[in-house]
């Protein structure tokens, strides 16, 4: 039995066998062979070997993510089929009288390297396709398997050094029980994929891949951050108990779905969930959220080759809103750069990307790209109740920009006859400190803001969130923190504005009551948090809450802060 | 027979187009070959299609040649027109 510390990321307790995700070595070697007959035909069945499993794979990504993500399947089906590079492979292993493995290798390089050559982000990232297939044909030649995680047909927790987006997508709900990772902290990709998944995952074990072994038996301890690798029978015993209290804890917090929030004092705060797809939509009901505070919009754009026309994202939009019927739907144009890239928009490398050619700055730049968007929001927005937010603005300037051309792509439509919305509410990100300070003047102009707490907090703190050994600044409790979310939520209300979060920080239970002190409206946190908060908030008081407000303002360090909430509020 | 096309579809014959159309050549028996820009290649061939990187407005060559090549050149015209990708 071996215990590792991790972070956790996503609550709740799996027992179950361990997969791992594995990139195995494909290096190959050449060598003259006797009889080329036999060699084809090792080639013909580890295609048609590679080909059943894409088939396997196709279908099922068809079924789970749609016909979009599984068009790329067909692609790789069909370069399977090639007449061009099989018959290129079997000439090689017969005139040059060499094994399979280093006639395909030979042969897909060539095409790998004639697609890498040419002038064009698009066909460069198809040498990517190439080398995917045929790494899957070179590793049933060789005999070693790589995971194929999409097709795993029993209980259990994934195994890897870090997960990628693509992982995630292969990913089958109804088996993968929980996660875990050797890097990553709570705001990294694959924490959460494991929120929004609803299964519980520690992350940034530094040692998972090195301890774990395929088949171990692994209990993920997303409550604590814990993971026991082969435990004791009794150990085992315990964790079905913790697993069964944390159940029934649920349970008692699924009595709350349809329940309005409200505090011990009747004041009623709006909850909603942060979503990333329209199939998160689902978890969001179930959770009894009351709108969505944030809609990242980039997940449409990522994980392909071209950017999505306005057609799929006004088919992606409806969908969001008209199963939300009625409720709030923010949603926050394109935020892409920083530690986001789309390949095929081929910009160039920066040394500071946080600080870089991102978010808004990108879209106001590349407008085309940016009207694209916009245009399919406006038009969805008459089937439910659409709000739109831009993310990283810095300058009142950069605000009245995005706004204009929004509407201007509303007259356009309106022009040409298309029903559009007349109350769509338009509002803004707060994620840069100098938006935060002076928020009484851009409180003016904006219909909303909704505080970004990952960004402000590495932006004010001057520390980059992905960098370890600075992560000690990453401080959400910084009475310099504070100050700048009080600030803003007060800014907003003396023009009568709204005020939402939807960074991290607006599901901790040590931050609700001092937000709630603060007045803040809307809380927007990832689905499975929403329960919990609500219990929370309804065993508080906003009256009591607010006559500490001045007192937490008034601390000079986090430590203070945490240590006075924890003892005033009972967290 | 042959036949000449102009590109219409924006983005011109990229991954998906290229996909519809090496799937519906590759249904039948006949020899056929895709021309643009000087440059020939097999049309049941993913990579050989891609490889030309047609773009929007040039104009392409479809050949076939085989006792169903009417039948696949039917079938190649009614893709492309279909999908909005050439006329």
């Amino acid at each position: 039995m071996k215990k590792l510390q991790g972070i956790a990321a996503s609550n709740g307790i799996a027992i179950a066998k361990a997969y791992r995700l594995e990139h195995p070595d494909l290096t190959v070697e050449k060598q003259t062979i006797e009889n080329p007959a036999e060699q084809v035909s090792r080639f013909q069945q580890a295609l048609a070997k590679a080909k059943e499993e894409l088939k396997a794979i196709q279908a099922h990504a068809l079924k789970e993510l749609g016909e979009d993500k599984a068009a790329i399947f067909s692609a790789h089906l069909l370069v399977l089929s090639d007449p061009e590079l099989v018959q290129a492979v079997e000439q090689k292993i017969e005139q040059e009288r060499v094994n399979a493995e280093f006639a395909l290798h030979d042969v897909a390089s060539m095409f790998i390297a004639m697609f890498e050559a040419m002038d064009n982000e698009y066909m460069k990232e198809r040498a990517a396709d190439i080398r995917d297939v045929t790494k899957r044909v070179l590793a049933h030649l060789l005999g070693v398997t790589i995971s194929n995680p999409s097709m795993i047909t029993e209980e259990v927790i994934i195994v890897g050094e870090d997960l990628t987006p693509s992982d995630t997508a292969q990913l089958n709900r109804k088996y993968v029980k929980g996660f875990t990772t050797d890097i990553g902290g709570r705001t990294s990709h694959s924490a959460i994929m494991a929120r929004s998944m609803e299964i519980p995952a520690v992350v940034g074990t530094k040692e998972a891949t090195a301890t774990i072994q395929n088949g171990d038996i692994v209990i993920i301890d997303g409550l604590d951050g814990e993971v026991i690798v082969n435990p004791t029978e009794e150990i085992i015993a315990q964790y079905e108990q913790k697993r069964a209290a944390f159940a029934a804890q649920k349970a008692e917090w699924a009595k709350l779905v349809h329940e309005q929030t409200m505090t011990k004092d009747g004041h009623h705060v709006e909850l909603a969930a942060n979503i990333g797809t329209p199939n998160d939509v689902e978890g969001v009901l179930a959770n009894g959220a009351e709108g969505i505070g944030l809609y990242r919009t980039e997940f449409l754009y990522m994980g392909r080759s071209e950017l999505p026309t306005e057609e799929e994202q006004f088919e992606a939009y409806k969908t969001v809103l008209e199963k939300m019927e009625g409720k709030p739907v923010v949603v926050r144009t394109l935020d892409i750069g920083g530690d986001k890239e789309l390949p095929y928009l081929d910009l160039p490398k920066e040394m500071n990307p946080f600080l870089g050619f991102r978010a808004i700055r990108l879209c106001l730049d590349m407008q085309e790209m940016f009207r694209t968007q916009l245009r399919a929001l406006l038009r969805a927005s008459v089937y439910g109740n659409l709000k739109v937010m831009f993310p990283m603005i810095a300058t009142l300037d950069e605000f009245r920009q995005a706004k204009a051309i929004l509407l201007e792509e509303k007259e356009k439509l309106v022009a040409e006859g298309v029903p559009v919305s007349d109350e769509i509410e338009v509002g803004m990100m707060v994620e840069i400190p100098a938006a935060a300070v002076l928020a009484d003047q851009f409180a003016k102009e904006v219909d909303f803001f909704s505080i970004g707490t990952n960004d402000l907090i590495q932006y004010t703190m001057a520390s980059d969130r992905m960098n370890e050994r600075v992560s000690y600044l990453y401080q959400p409790y910084n009475p310099a923190i504070l100050r700048l979310i009080y600030n803003v939520i007060e800014a907003a209300h003396k023009e009568g504005k709204w005020v939402g979060m939807c960074g991290e920080m607006a599901g901790e239970q040590l931050a609700v009551p001092i937000l709630l002190a603060f007045g803040l409206d809307e809380f927007s946190m990832s689905a499975t948090s929403i329960l919990r908060v609500r219990s929370q908030l309804k065993k508080l008081s906003k009256q009591e809450a607010e006559q500490v407000k001045n007192h937490i303002l008034s601390f000079s360090t986090a430590e203070e802060v945490v240590r006075f909430v924890k003892e005033t509020f009972h967290v | 027979m042959q036949k000449t096309f102009q590109v219409t579809a924006e983005s011109g014959i990229h991954a998906r187009p290229a996909t519809m159309l090496v799937q519906t050549a590759s249904k039948f028996d006949s020899d056929i070959q895709l021309e643009y820009n000087g440059k020939k290649v097999n049309l049941k061939s993913i990579m050989g299609v891609m490889s030309l990187g047609i773009p929007q407005g040039a104009q392409i060559t479809i050949s076939a040649e085989g006792s169903d090549a009417a039948d696949a050149m039917n079938a190649l015209t009614e893709t492309l027109a279909k999908e909005g990708l050439a006329q």
